[in-house]
């Protein structure tokens, strides 16, 4: 049930995306669907009852290094995660690119309106 | 109890995205996409993920002021409306089938909550987990993914982030006339 | 940009120095404690953008000018590559290897410590000053724009 709900999320972002017609609101619809996305990806590493993939001195068995069977077993999925947070990052820089290419078209064109633009440019 | 949070986050995320997107006030819309980013940000800790949480909350931030840069002291037309007809009967038919594939796939996933990684036992996560902190000494499992064990992606995402900086600054560079001039 | 009210520049004056240190904080324990690289880089940039937005553009490029911060961020991918080509110096297994061996601490209370994960914090810290760098460059950069060159552009076009 809270995939689908995350997925409804995504449903949102993509009609914001592909029907608006205002540039800002086309940038708000694809953050709408990297928030959708990163979201999911962390859902699906989740377990009920699980905790933080950080290993405290507790958790420690060994001399060597060994963590305990009970911190394996209960801990999170790390991957999910170490992949969500570059790509949090790098969304950041996406934004600023697009942003910028909105920022230069209005200047030029005095407008956020995509039909405006395209009617100009002949 | 976590799963009720969860709901109640998800809800208010999904409130707050169909309010950003209907609503006709730019800085409106960009104030209602910082609500859907920090109610992500709570729900990170909710899934047990404190780096993600961290590093989300500062990155809203950042992107807010970029996004009010965008807004502010412009003049704001109220551009409303969808665009002509046949381009948003098309967009909406190729939303109703990615809807449609999407439920379908969302009958095969398992139940929320479920360690979908945990059933294999050769899994890439269990041997992270088991013996991240033996083979590279760090405590914080997701650090030894990002820079030891799956170093190459990392610096596959620095370059992507070089680039999109470097576009932005080529974009707004202060005089765009010279360089057609020099072709 | 002038800059905001002595209020919001006097409490903005005492504030930076302590998100600076958190993002110094959050970097370098970030094979410890929740953090890393990534998000101590956008806290460090982040403190900058609170001294542009509260002093004025021009004060914080006299601290932290758009070459310095270039040329800050290509010496953080250098960073991050020379740690990498160092393990390959070492042989054993290439790219990427943790060369810094871990062999030699086994035995002794060493996981917690502040040196303690080989190349890990050599790399958060190059990491950490690579997004910090970009960042602050690209807010910059988006409130540098002048719009009256392009203005200009447009009606020579018509």
């Amino acid at each position: 049930m809270p995939y689908a709900l995350c997925f409804l999320l995504f449903v949102i972002g993509l009609y914001c995306a592909v029907v608006k017609k205002n540039m800002v609101k086309i940038v708000i619809g694809i953050m709408v669907m990297e928030y959708a996305v990163n979201l999911f990806l962390i859902m699906l590493g989740y377990r009920l009852g699980g905790i933080a993939p950080i290993v405290g001195k507790e958790d420690v068995a060994g001399a060597g290094g060994q963590v305990t069977d009970l911190f394996v077993s209960s801990s999170v999925d790390p991957l999910p995660q170490a992949l969500v947070l570059t790509a949090i990052v790098i969304s950041l820089g996406s934004l600023a690119l697009m942003i910028s290419i909105c920022i230069r078209t209005y200047e030029k064109y005095g407008t956020f309106d995509i039909t405006e633009i395209r009617r100009l440019k002949g | 109890m976590a799963i009720f949070y969860i709901y109640i986050l998800l809800l208010f995320m999904i409130i707050a995205a169909i309010i950003a997107v209907e609503t006709k006030y730019l800085l409106g819309a960009v104030i209602c996409i910082g609500a859907v980013g920090f109610g992500a940000s709570i729900m990170f800790l909710f899934l047990r993920a404190p780096d993600i949480a961290i590093t989300q909350i500062v990155v809203e931030v950042l992107g807010l002021i970029i996004l009010i840069r965008a807004c502010i002291s412009r003049e704001l037309t109220f551009i409303s409306g969808p665009r002509e007809f046949f381009g948003v009967v098309v967009s909406v038919v190729i939303i109703f089938v990615i809807f449609l594939a999407g439920i379908r796939v969302l009958e095969t996933l398992p139940d929320f909550g479920t360690a979908i990684f945990a059933e294999a036992p050769e899994a890439a996560s269990q041997t992270y987990i088991a013996e991240g902190l033996q083979k590279t000494g760090a405590a914080n499992i997701v650090a030894s993914v990002i820079l030891d064990f799956r170093a190459y992606d990392t610096l596959g995402e620095a370059t992507v982030l070089f680039t999109a900086i470097i576009g932005a600054t080529v974009i707004m560079r202060r005089k765009p006339k010279k360089l057609l001039e020099d072709e | 940009m002038k800059g905001m009210t002595i209020i919001v520049k006097t409490i903005s004056s005492w504030v930076k120095v302590l998100i600076f240190l958190f993002g110094i904080y959050i970097i370098l324990f970030g094979h410890l404690t929740p953090g890393g690289g990534f998000a101590g880089g956008v806290i460090l940039a982040s403190s900058y953008v609170l001294l542009m937005l509260a002093f004025g553009r021009e004060f914080a490029e006299e601290n932290l000018s758009l070459p310095v911060a270039s040329k800050l961020d290509c010496v953080g991918a250098l960073l991050f590559g020379a740690v990498a080509l160092c393990g390959l110096l070492y042989g054993a297994a290439g790219f990427f290897w943790n060369f810094i061996h871990q062999e030699y601490l086994v035995g002794t209370d060493y996981e917690f410590n502040l040196v303690s994960a080989g190349t890990i914090p050599l790399s958060n810290i190059a990491i950490g000053l690579k997004v910090g760098a970009s960042l602050f460059l690209v807010v910059l950069v988006l409130s540098m724009f002048r719009p009256d060159t392009s203005a200009e552009d447009s009606n020579e076009k018509e």
